[in-house]
């Protein structure tokens, strides 16, 4: 796409473009290609010497049950996070579009948690359920549940699915809303003269119609769970208690950054890569057939 | 209102208000727990009310910051976030302004490799590149600098993607009529589409200063001295030492310091915010 009119100049264009290609390529473009060239070396852990070994990192990494079980915290945490927040944000969308008086001030009660960063989230919610100094922890212990999140992987897990959740729910509600208000109210008049009660029209009409604001949705969810909530990770449970709260993207930070295997933390991230890819293709194919709907 | 049902009506204004009071509760908490004296957050009995130390509080963490958790001022670590989220988000607007301009305006060879070449950041988070990014850093000298905290990050396909959506909506007229009346390439866009893009870029520039404040892991990896710490980071600090030491009502203080900036930001221009947050999505 380009404009019918454009102007003619032999070096303009590209001084015009060399900041942002140079940014791009110093720091986005060599780091990917120096991390899939390190995913296929085997380094000592004094970078003395170097050794080519093909695909043996990968192969090392998927017959780690250890890195098996990252796979399968991840995919839990992310979709926990998705399911939790895209239905608590339904919900409250719904019952804001219902409200005409209100529902602006509402809404502004309700957006800001999502400029709140993700490990200031998991700072918040790990202080409410400290096992000592934490009120949830206290009104748990007060239904008979002692909760512990230092020794309790499941604990640890609701943990930064609830801190992950909550700062993702403004998100959801803001388009949800958007979406119930592009509904067509005639749709919904017309259901309602035939007989149908609230709970059938959502189910039959609305539901159904919101479907691509949905997907769209959970596919946004599903990429902050795996990449953005590294913050909510590392400030509160450090992928413990035993590895029970390791996501993957966490654990190429401390394979590679704590525990100095190059190799290995270069296999993980192009497996990440290759995970980002798949998102943004299934994202962008959506996208471009939102417009039929 | 399709039908008057009066019990749904309340049951709606119930559930949004429960909702609202459940988003709320944790700020709360943690603003009481950052008025009182540490001994109240220790004995057991969580105080649900504002305690009296709260200028006591909030002058230790902003003034002397946390010495035993061999902490720095946590003004200091306030400048650093300043500093960093202004230069993300305006270096951001700035390169993807001149980036797009060039790609929507111009014709010339590698057009639309460029075009792509900007395309796959999108696909390259940090979090999928840590260690090379951290070399390449290092080895250009920049940690533990303000350039190396914001450089990096400031290439941004969103941006340059929105802008070149918007470029393409500007009628050619414009272009046709400038160049008619013999303005150049430079004067266009200054004195015409920049003055058209104000409120992208104000929308823009709300979104962005959210994505700069709340960074994480990079402020993480290229900081090692505490004078270059950023409050979001810095707080995790604190926690660790929390565990050993009891701090919680100054770690409670630096949190709500932390939070502060992007959630005035939200709030005070919500139209821009929501405006910035669906057309990047686009």
């Amino acid at each position: 796409m380009i404009k019918r009119v454009t102007f003619r100049n032999p070096w303009l264009p590209y001084a015009l473009l060399l900041p942002q290609l140079a940014v791009t390529l110093i720091f986005f473009i060599w780091p990917a290609v120096q991390a899939l060239y390190q995913s296929l070396l085997v380094e000592d852990a004094f970078g003395l010497s170097t050794e080519f070994v093909w695909f043996e990192n990968f192969e090392e990494l998927f017959a780690d049950p250890l890195y098996l079980d990252t796979f399968w915290n991840t995919v839990v945490f992310s979709f926990s996070v998705a399911f939790a927040s895209m239905s608590l944000a339904l919900l409250l969308a719904v019952m804001a579009d219902r409200t005409i008086k209100g529902a602006t001030a509402y809404k502004t009660l309700l957006i800001w948690p999502y400029a709140v960063a993700p490990a200031v989230a998991g700072v918040l919610w790990f202080f409410m359920f400290n096992p000592v100094v934490g009120i949830n922890a206290y009104l748990l212990r007060g239904l008979g549940y002692d909760w512990n999140h230092y020794l309790d992987g499941g604990d640890a897990m609701i943990l930064v699915v609830i801190a992950a959740s909550w700062k993702q729910i403004s998100y959801n509600f803001l388009f949800f809303l958007a979406g119930l208000q592009a509904i067509p109210r005639s749709l919904i008049e017309a259901a309602a003269i035939d007989g149908a009660g609230p709970f059938k029209r959502f189910w039959t009409i609305i539901f159904p119609l919101l479907s691509p604001t949905t997907f769209f949705l959970l596919v946004v969810n599903v990429v902050y769970a795996f990449f953005d909530t590294f913050g909510i990770i590392h400030a509160t449970t450090e992928g413990g208690p035993a590895g029970a709260t390791q996501i993957l993207v966490y654990k190429v930070f401390s394979d590679g950054f704590i525990g100095l295997d190059l190799g290995g933390s270069a296999a993980q991230s192009v497996v990440l890569m290759v995970i980002v890819i798949s998102l943004t293709v299934v994202q962008f194919r959506y996208i471009e057939r939102r417009v039929e709907y | 209102m399709v039908e008057n049902r009066p019990y749904l009506t309340v049951l709606s204004h119930l559930v949004v208000i429960l909702g609202i009071i459940i988003t709320v509760m944790p700020i709360w908490i943690t603003f009481v727990a950052s008025t009182h004296p540490i001994e109240h957050i220790m004995d057991g009995t969580i105080p649900m009310w504002p305690g009296d130390k709260f200028f006591e509080n909030y002058a230790t963490v902003l003034g002397a910051g946390v010495a035993d958790a061999g902490g720095i001022p946590v003004g200091t670590m306030l400048f650093n976030s300043l500093v960093m989220a202004l230069s993300i988000t305006i270096g951001k607007i700035a390169i993807s302004l001149i980036a797009a301009y060039a790609i929507v305006y111009f014709d010339f060879p590698f057009r639309m490799a460029c075009f792509w070449l900007i395309f796959i950041t999108l696909m390259l988070p940090v979090e999928v590149r840590i260690l090379p990014t951290f070399a390449v850093v290092a080895n250009l000298g920049l940690l533990n600098s303000y350039v190396g905290l914001s450089l990096p990050l400031i290439a941004s396909a969103t941006a340059t993607f929105l802008f070149r959506q918007f470029f393409l909506t500007v009628p050619e007229e414009l272009a046709e009529a400038a160049r008619i009346d013999g303005a150049g390439p430079w004067k266009f866009f200054k004195d015409i589409l920049l003055p058209l893009s104000r409120t992208n870029i104000a929308a823009l520039f709300v979104i962005l200063f959210i994505y700069g404040w709340n960074q994480y892991l990079w402020p993480l990896l290229v900081t090692t001295d505490e004078s270059f710490y950023t409050i979001v980071m810095g707080i995790q600090r604190m926690t660790q030492a929390a565990e050993s030491l009891p701090l919680w009502h100054l770690v409670m203080a630096t949190t709500m310091l932390a939070m502060l900036p992007p959630v005035i930001v939200v709030v005070v221009m919500q139209k821009l915010f929501v405006k910035g947050l669906v057309e990047t999505e686009k």
